[in-house]
């Protein structure tokens, strides 16, 4: 296996709701109001290695932006460490977070918010790499025209606005501002996810074109297990902050181990698999401010026995490159 | 063949703009029986809400209705006016929405609207509405009902919300429930708790769904019969498995073909090339023509509605010949065995 190129050691996210001015009041004169804390991701570790595509797949709650966020270096980590090369991409500097690294891009769900709607895109595009000394000023307009072409535009629309765009062409700039940095690495959160069916498929295969292309590496965030399975080398499973299954993507989609994964491949609809009976997982999410004990999806989980309840279960080797957490592989849930 | 509860003729809403009238539904024909889901897919543009909005006579100025007719139990309600339509409207057509959030009254107990909205059509006492109302939240499966009625809106989740609603549209067992996407805001496992709820509904009382929707993967393992949409006309239609499995439009094949999930993994997608085209701005004859790899000279012309076998329907000149095997059931038996 090639060395790592990225590495999250440990990390763990929390957000802290304080107390706004009302509630410390409260809180002087005896009111025991605690303070909120969000545990969005929590002791997660993974490496990926250079040229690997690793999906993060979970649903709303589950941490999987979060953590991308962290890769990127908008958010820094509460606990843990992630050495992009060998170095930490993000540090904190009193109350802002001080990115270190260019070689880091993102690339966001809503093509709509992403762009700045009064800046022309060939600007969009060429700010960053201006600013950072990538290209010369003199030699923006050839670089940007570059790149449009690149990723499948007109070089002559530079000049146009963002509104003047539809969704899939916007994300396509998108696209084209992150690589304009020379990225190592990119963060793409849900890509695709507010595209129609058709240009979905024209985005992912710009993404898989460039990546063959440019050697890229990536970390595609999803909860679409079709186009996860699609792109991705190796798939972590993410419930309520932690990986709970990580697996090389044919394995998984094959043989899928832990029993929250199983229950997800179960409840997503399927072209062509005709009129089902659907099997859902019982239950609803649980709140992150207030995960249940031990295995966070024990509320849910068909096998859950007192155990689970008791322990939450370490993230382990099950077979060559592939890890879950379950109490059901280490000797049972009692 | 069963009953006939809702047949939508030839339908024609139009938006009047300065450009002139853009036809969002071109002349749209359907019908639904009695507990039936039929499930009307398309992309953004493709006029399946707006449809959905026309039958329930939702549609408001610079739209308009156009023609057509709306036919619930054999009568037309595209004609009907103020308070005879909301007579209709909630008692015998009902309509959930895609965000639940703007649904409910954030500052009403879920109790105090299911109250109303019973009471509306229905002359009976608080507590006659009330025990029906908790009667609905039980079949759409909310548990502890009787306490859920005291509950404001956001003290629910998002799947509860729409269970909600789902709970208020089936308050006075309408013979239709027209719902616009209303499992897209939801997350994957609660959307299967509610599809799950949606079929066993339509069996078990008999109300028909029409289910607007973009996901084809939702409609073919929900949907008893499938209208494709383009640029506002049913441009395919069919019983769901058969469509899934042989469409007959080159659009919907397109579409069939760019779903990730069918493909080898890491393979390049067929794509449909191009994008929607905008109503102001169509092009003469078949809409598709410009992005359809099948299309020739005749497709400067209005295309033909032709029928085949089986209750099926394109709106092609040239349509696709149908396959006699399932091309898709290969990838969806390896994920059987995974389960």
């Amino acid at each position: 296996m090639p060395a790592a190129l990225l590495d999250i050691d440990h990390v763990s996210k929390r957000f802290v709701k304080r107390p706004n001015l009302g509630e410390q009041i409260a809180g002087l004169l005896g009111a025991g109001r605690k303070t909120e804390i969000v545990r969005a991701v929590s002791d997660v570790s993974l490496t990926v290695a250079k040229g690997e595509v690793v999906g993060l797949v979970g649903e709303s709650g589950c941490g999987k932006s979060t953590l991308g966020r962290m890769v990127a270096g908008i958010y820094t980590p509460s606990d843990g460490k992630i050495l992009f090369g060998n170095a930490p991409v993000a540090k904190e500097q009193g109350r802002r977070t001080h990115k270190l690294t260019t070689r880091v891009q993102m690339i966001h769900q809503d093509p709509f918010a992403s762009l700045n709607p009064r800046i022309r895109i060939g600007d969009t595009v060429s700010e960053g790499p201006v600013a950072h000394n990538i290209v010369k000023a003199r030699e923006a307009d050839s670089y940007v025209a570059d790149l449009l072409g690149r990723v499948g535009l007109d070089p002559s629309y530079r000049r146009r606005f963002p509104h003047q765009f539809s969704g899939g062409q916007r994300q396509r700039i998108a696209i084209a501002r992150a690589l304009a940095m020379k990225p190592d690495l990119l963060v793409l959160d849900e890509p695709v996810a507010s595209l129609d069916v058709s240009i979905q498929a024209q985005v992912l295969n710009l993404f898989m074109d460039l990546r063959s292309d440019l050697d890229l590496t990536g970390i595609f965030i999803s909860h679409d297990l079709g186009v996860v399975r699609h792109v991705s080398d190796r798939v972590a499973i993410m419930y309520l902050g932690r990986i709970v299954e990580l697996a090389p993507t044919a394995e998984l989609y094959a043989k899928p181990n832990h029993p929250y994964t199983r229950a997800l491949f179960e409840s997503v609809p399927r072209v062509g698999v005709g009129r089902k009976n659907f099997r859902p997982i019982a239950g609803e999410i649980p709140s992150p401010l207030n995960p249940p004990s031990g295995c966070h999806f024990h509320p849910r989980c068909p096998f859950a026995g007192p155990r689970c309840k008791r322990e939450a279960p370490p993230l382990e080797a099950i077979g060559p490159g592939r890890f879950s957490a379950c109490h059901l592989n280490t000797g049972g849930t009692d | 063949m069963n009953e006939v509860v809702l047949r939508v003729k030839n339908l024609q809403t139009q938006f009047q703009t300065r450009a002139g009238a853009l036809k969002a539904v071109d002349g749209v024909s359907f019908e639904v029986g009695r507990g039936r889901i039929l499930g009307l897919v398309g992309e953004s543009g493709s006029g399946k809400s707006v449809t959905g909005y026309s039958i329930l006579g939702l549609v408001e100025p610079p739209g308009r209705i156009a023609g057509g007719e709306v036919l619930l139990n054999g009568k037309d309600i595209t004609r009907l006016k103020g308070d005879a339509m909301r007579q209709v409207r909630g008692a015998q057509i009902a309509m959930v929405f895609q965000d639940p959030m703007m649904t409910l009254n954030p500052v009403l107990k879920i109790g105090t609207q299911m109250i109303a909205a019973v009471r509306a059509h229905a002359r009976v006492s608080r507590r006659a509405a009330r025990s029906r109302a908790r009667d609905a939240l039980a079949k759409v499966g909310i548990p502890s009902p009787e306490e859920r009625l005291e509950a404001y809106p956001h003290q629910l989740s998002g799947g509860m919300r729409q269970r909600v609603a789902i709970a208020i549209a089936l308050l006075h067992s309408p013979a239709v429930i027209i719902a616009d996407e209303p499992t897209t805001a939801l997350d994957v496992s609660i959307q299967g708790q509610i599809l799950a709820e949606v079929r066993r509904l339509a069996d078990e009382t008999g109300t028909a769904f029409v289910w607007v929707t973009h996901d084809l993967a939702v409609v073919s393992s929900l949907a008893d019969d499938i209208c494709v949409m383009y640029a506002g006309r049913v441009v395919e239609s069919g019983p769901a498995a058969d469509v899934i499995g042989s469409p007959r439009h080159p659009y919907t094949a397109g579409l069939l073909a760019s779903v990730p999930a069918e493909h080898e993994p890491g393979t390049k997608l067929p794509q449909v090339p191009g994008s929607t085209p905008s109503l102001a701005n169509l092009p003469p004859g078949c809409a598709f023509a410009p992005r359809c790899a099948k299309a020739g000279p005749a497709c400067t012309t209005t295309p033909p509605l032709q029928q085949f076998e089986g209750g099926r329907t394109a709106l092609c000149h040239y349509p696709i010949e149908p396959v006699s095997c399932q091309p898709l059931s290969l990838t969806s038996t390896t994920y059987r065995s995974a389960s």
